[in-house]
């Protein structure tokens, strides 16, 4: 909300020369965020003056016509004689009142003025206009003052336009709905400053009478709990909106539009109150409030035609709606250029209703924002006069004397608050006077005592019985205040957060990080110290990704959780496999110029739970019994957190040392193993088996195994995924699931032995296709408990070998805890190894 | 080849003659001298201390003398001997310093070469920050607690204050999850009762029905809302929020964690600042500032985050007397943490994952 600091020093009496940045922290203070303080005076600098049209002469021959006026400036030109100005306005005759900026300033924009020669005349300054000012839109021709200005030619101009104000624009949070207005302003600030407040919304007003000023039916009091009118007959249609008021409105960010429809935001703006004016000749019959039929039709002021639900409220006459209650009028009602019978209304809705209406029909206007965060309903009356009093003073016109007030306003609850709740809270102690004196500045009524009337002593987060209670009823603009802790808040904020003392709570003693999270972090380590580059991806992903992944079609990666608006069409869905999003930013940093990539990402994939319908609904009023939360919770998606990892390009660079190494599906493949060895998954129990699984090369793809489960696959990436996704050849990829992983086992540790090793070498002729892995794994086994490591160190076939065949050569070290071995003996455990191998595969000695 | 049996000849009986052993000695001295490395002085060796040299065949002829002379002539021979053999270690021990030396010379090499051959990746600085919060609260006895990204409607807005209609959740910009039936909808009675969490306090609603008090909780998390991404914004960004539960919590409690943390983050010149303000679940509520003294433009107040008293209704709805326990809530940006203490200036850095800007941030101490 922007706001003029004169229309609040209407009602507050601010220091005369308060800085703006105390105004800032005043209101900063009470929770009122600034977003700007503009001094109007700063905006248009050098001698802006009143000056007197005395002479126009009309210049032709232009493209438009031209005047060269003879302006009284008085002495502000330094010689007293008229000033000569070139001006292409028309609305203004000799005699006029007009605003001159002379030679050497210069207006917002940073536009100076000096003396030129134009249209074939010196012009020695500018006949402002408003929009030249910065005083708003109108630019259809230069500020002619009312005659009756007391200011004479020479005068500074600032005062009499307005641009000796000063403009805040603050923002107000969803609780306090009274603070949008000149009221709720003054009042926080009359707090903060400790100077005067006087409060307009207790001005008198007359009262509803017996006969109405217009015949109206409220058939739903919830939606509508008060419905007050009253009428002005005669109104002058030609009657302008004050220029005080234009401004006020212009700095507000509203449009003028006619007399009565700016008196009405006039109004809204200073006391917080919305209100409608029907032109009471465009109205049949009797009004009614009541909830829409669904299926009924409006035309809003905004000349949409609306479809309306049961829940919308209408006010009707006898051709059906006539306005959308409480968030914009309608256009058969409204007020037009020959308006002279003017009904005024002034409600009170209820804030959920509006807060519905308006998101239903996307109309967030002026009026809904201040319903949905709560208007005093005490305001009706007392807006009514106030807007029939300035349509009268402006408007001419006879007001009626009927006044229309059907209340059906609950009045406040009561709030049972332990006196020294405040400071238990907060940890500053507050006296109880202190505590009183703070809820009654902000208008609440104070009783010593429990409420006997009170139906639910039981209040939300005291004790109710024991101890000194007070009893805070608080005022008809604070709906916000229901709980003690609303009142806790109050009291802290008015005394100042400032006071408050900083004291370290002593937590009991922790269990540190869990095993899930160590683990996280070192797979995340692990992986960055091998060389490859963390990445955060949105996880915002296509329907086509999982067709440019080649998908099989009953894959479970395609059922993906769908967002109902995401931000962009293309890209409705959560990501199922961490490789999409990843991809991704492999592209863009391709596209960038870079070519050896290794990234990777810790993050969640997203899997629906197929048919598991909504949650169910929940109260707030009390725990969920775990049943309840269990069977809502069954409904939140499987998020598992996966780890995958991209590479292209030489993964070991290039260097004098010699050629880089180019980055392939061993190392995708390693990245994996490395990952469960970060996770501390012992070697033993994993295992890399041959896999097809897309989005991975059929021959090049391996399944990362631990006990014997599936939790990831890497490999080189399908060479049709590379050419779909536009990827260089050969890119690589793993993700694994490390949810899936089971927590790491005590290592048991083991035998050092002594002894020497005896050391082996044994190269095997076998069958290509049978996989490496279960070679070794059978040397292991074969071996028995003497052999302490075997390495693969060669891979070799040959015509000799024989097509299809291969040689595996390990280096096998043997090693006993408790003697020195024999020749034999490491001999003999090698044949037993050999000849397992020769058994499960054939596989025999190269070179026996 | 032996001359023992030789019969005496007086020309080398000569041999024992003083001064031709002294001419011997002399001899082997100025070769050993003139050899220039431990090889070639090696290769002297024979001639000079081998069976042939002239001691050598000096001592033969020892035996050829008369008895009185051998004794005389015995103790000559060895002296001339000793001479030539000190002569020679002398010479080595000079070659061999020389020759090591001159080794340590010709090793030279060039230490500067670089030798990256399998550098460094980097961790994310948005990872590195969230474990160096959840590191420091966890020193205090905290633990670390998460919940799903995708979550109920309820614990992101219902269990936390913030009812159906509340303005709150209007201007929470919530992405919703689509029913699985396609009906349209979203975020009304009718929609899937789930969205991608729009800050990580649904979690403090999952730790409260799942932990009894004291709870004392920190919280870091990825969290999501409907804005473009610009230089200031981003729909996927990271918060770290904290919550303790426990008996007689007060404010000034909540204000003299955030101290502690922000002097640990931003150095012992560190402080914090409140202002009021409202959020559904705390009440009182406030926003806060913390002087941050290392700033890139100089010291000053940066907006850091939001914080309060846990609301009664929020400890009611997830089972935690209010009459009995009180407890405080923080929370505040990541990215934006990073952005204000690194100094960097687009958002879209964060999130779009360009290596050099990632590897400028290495793998974290």
């Amino acid at each position: 909300m922007r706001v003029s600091v004169s229309w609040l020093r209407e009602y507050v009496d601010l220091p005369a020369d308060l800085p703006a940045d105390d105004l800032e922290q005043a209101l900063v203070d009470l929770g009122i965020e600034v977003e700007s303080i503009e001094d109007l005076a700063g905006t248009v600098t050098g001698r802006l003056v009143v000056g007197e049209v005395l002479e126009i002469e009309e210049l032709t021959g232009f493209k438009k016509p031209i005047r060269f006026c003879r302006v009284d400036v008085g002495t502000a030109n330094g010689t007293g004689e008229p000033q000569e100005i070139v001006c292409g306005a028309r609305n203004f005759a000799e005699g006029d009142k007009v605003v001159v900026i002379l030679p050497g300033g210069v207006l917002p924009g940073g536009f100076a003025i000096g003396a030129r020669k134009t249209y074939g005349r010196n012009s020695h300054g500018m006949i402002c206009s408003a929009k030249e000012l910065g005083l708003g839109d109108d630019h259809s021709g230069i500020i002619v003052l009312p005659a009756d200005t007391p200011a004479k030619p020479g005068d500074d101009a600032r005062p009499v336009v307005g641009l000796d104000d000063v403009v805040v624009e603050v923002e107000i949070t969803p609780d306090r709905g009274y603070a949008l207005s000149v009221r709720g302003l003054a009042r926080e600030l009359a707090h903060a400053l400790g100077v005067p407040f006087r409060d307009p919304g207790l001005a008198p007003a007359a009262a509803g009478t017996a006969e109405p000023a217009y015949p109206v039916e409220v058939r739903d009091t919830v939606g509508c709990d008060r419905f007050a009118a009253r009428m002005v007959r005669g109104v002058d249609p030609g009657a302008a909106t004050p220029g005080w008021m234009k401004r006020r409105l212009t700095v507000a960010g509203i449009r003028s539009i006619s007399l009565p429809v700016d008196i009405t935001n006039y109004v809204m703006l200073e006391l917080g109150q919305p209100m409608h004016a029907f032109d009471a000749d465009r109205i049949t019959g009797p009004l009614v409030v009541r909830r829409a039929e669904p299926g009924e039709k409006v035309t809003t002021l905004d000349g949409v035609a609306r479809t309306l639900a049961a829940e919308d409220m209408v006010i009707c006459d006898d051709t059906g709606p006539v306005s959308l209650a409480a968030v914009m009028g309608g256009e058969t009602s409204e007020v037009v250029d020959g308006t002279t019978n003017v009904l005024l209304e002034a409600a009170h809705w209820d804030p959920v209703m509006v807060g519905r209406t308006a998101r239903r029909h996307r109309l967030f206007s002026e009026a809904a924002k201040r319903w949905e965060r709560g208007v005093d309903p005490a305001l009706p009356l007392v807006a009514l006069e106030r807007a029939v009093g300035l349509l009268t003073a402006h408007g001419g016109g006879t007001a009626g004397t009927a006044v229309l007030d059907l209340d059906h306003v609950r009045p406040m609850t009561p709030v049972t608050l332990p006196v020294d709740l405040p400071s238990r809270r907060v940890g500053v102690t507050y006296p109880p006077e202190r505590v009183v004196a703070l809820l009654e500045q902000v208008g609440c009524t104070v009783v010593r005592g429990p409420d006997r009337l009170a139906e639910d002593p039981g209040e939300v987060g005291v004790a109710a019985g024991g101890g000194d209670v007070l009893t805070v009823t608080p005022p008809t603009w604070r709906p916000d205040l229901t709980d003690p802790a609303d009142l806790v808040e109050e009291v802290v904020r008015l005394d100042g957060y400032d006071r408050m003392p900083s004291v370290l709570p002593t937590a009991p003693p922790g269990r540190g990080l869990t095993w899930q999270q160590r683990r996280r972090r070192a797979v995340a380590r692990s992986l960055a110290e091998r060389g490859l580059v963390e990445v955060v991806a949105h996880p915002f992903t296509s329907p086509e990704l999982a067709d440019q992944l080649g998908l099989p079609a009953d894959d479970p990666r395609r059922r993906a959780v769908r967002l109902a608006n995401p931000l962009s069409e293309e890209e409705p869905l959560l990501r199922t496999t961490l490789l999409g999003p990843l991809l991704g930013i492999l592209r863009r940093n391709l596209g960038r110029g870079h070519r050896d990539l290794a990234l990777y990402e810790i993050g969640t994939v997203f899997h629906p739970r197929p048919g598991a319908g909504r949650p169910p609904v929940m109260g707030v009023d009390r725990r969920p019994t775990d049943a309840e939360f269990a069977a809502a919770d069954a409904v939140v998606p499987h998020q598992p957190r996966h780890v995958a990892v991209v590479l292209t390009g030489d993964l070991d660079p290039a260097g004098w040392w010699g050629p880089g190494r180019a980055a392939g599906w061993a190392d995708a493949v390693q990245a994996g193993r490395d990952v469960l060895a970060a996770a501390d998954i012992p070697a033993e129990r994993v295992e890399v088996r041959a896999a097809d699984h897309a989005p991975w090369h059929p021959g090049r793809c391996a399944a990362l195994l631990v006990d014997g489960t599936v939790v990831g696959y890497a490999g080189e990436l399908h060479p049709a995924v590379v050419a779909a996704l536009e990827l260089p050849k050969r890119t690589s990829a793993m993700e694994l699931d490390l949810d899936a992983l089971p927590p790491a086992p005590l290592a048991p540790a083991p035998t050092v032995s002594t002894f020497p090793p005896a050391l082996i070498d044994v190269a095997l002729v076998l069958d290509a296709s049978v996989p490496a892995a279960e070679v070794q794994r059978t040397l292991v086994e074969g071996a028995g408990e003497l052999l302490e490591e075997v390495r693969l160190f060669d891979v070799y076939a040959s015509e000799q070998l024989g097509a299809g065949r291969r040689s595996l050569a390990y280096k096998l070290t043997f090693r006993a805890a408790d003697r020195t071995l024999t020749v034999e003996e490491a001999l003999a455990a090698r044949d037993t190894a050999v000849a397992l191998a020769a058994e499960r595969f054939g596989a025999t000695l190269r070179g026996a | 080849m032996s001359y023992r049996n030789d019969p005496y000849d007086p020309k080398q009986v000569a041999l024992l003659d003083p001064a031709a052993l002294a001419e011997a000695v002399a001899d082997a001295e100025k070769a050993f001298a003139a050899a220039a490395d431990p090889d070639a002085l090696t290769a002297l060796r024979p001639a000079h201390l081998g069976d042939r040299a002239p001691v050598s065949l000096a001592r033969r002829e020892i035996g050829a003398l008369p008895p009185a002379a051998k004794a005389d002539a015995g103790k000559r021979v060895n002296e001339a001997r000793r001479a030539i053999e000190s002569a020679y270690a002398a010479r080595a021990e000079i070659l061999e310093r020389e020759q090591a030396a001159r080794v340590l010379v010709e090793e030279r090499i060039d230490v500067t070469l670089p030798y990256d051959r399998r550098p460094r990746g980097a961790r994310h600085p948005l990872s590195t920050l969230m474990e160096q919060i959840s590191d420091l609260f966890v020193g205090m006895g905290y633990e670390v607690a998460e919940g799903p990204e995708v979550e109920l409607e309820w614990t992101n807005f219902d269990a936390l204050n913030i009812p159906a209609d509340h303005p709150a959740r209007g201007l929470m910009d919530t992405f919703h999850i689509a029913p699985a039936d396609g009906s349209a909808d979203p975020g009304g009675p009718a929609g899937s009762g789930l969205v991608l969490r729009t800050h990580t306090s649904p979690v403090q609603a999952r730790t409260m029905l799942t932990r009894k008090p004291p709870i004392y909780v920190i919280v870091p998390g990825r969290v999501y809302r409907t804005d473009e991404l610009d230089a200031t914004h981003a729909p996927v960004f990271h918060q770290v929020e904290g919550l303790v539960v426990d008996k007689g919590i007060t404010m000034a409690h909540l204000r003299g964690t955030l101290d502690h943390f922000a002097r640990a983050m931003f150095g012992e010149g560190a402080k914090t600042r409140f202002r009021p303000h409202y959020f559904p679940f705390t009440e009182p509520s406030a926003e806060f500032d913390v002087w941050f003294p290392e700033h890139r433009d100089g010291p000053r107040w940066v907006e850091w985050g939001g914080c309060g008293m846990v609301n009664p209704r929020v400890l009611r709805a997830c089972g935690i007397d209010p009459e009995v326990y009180s407890g405080f809530a923080f929370g505040m940006g990541i990215d934006r943490t990073v952005m204000f203490r690194h100094g960097v200036s687009d958002m879209r850095d964060m999130a779009e994952g360009d290596v050099r800007f990632t590897r400028a941030f290495g793998v974290g101490a």
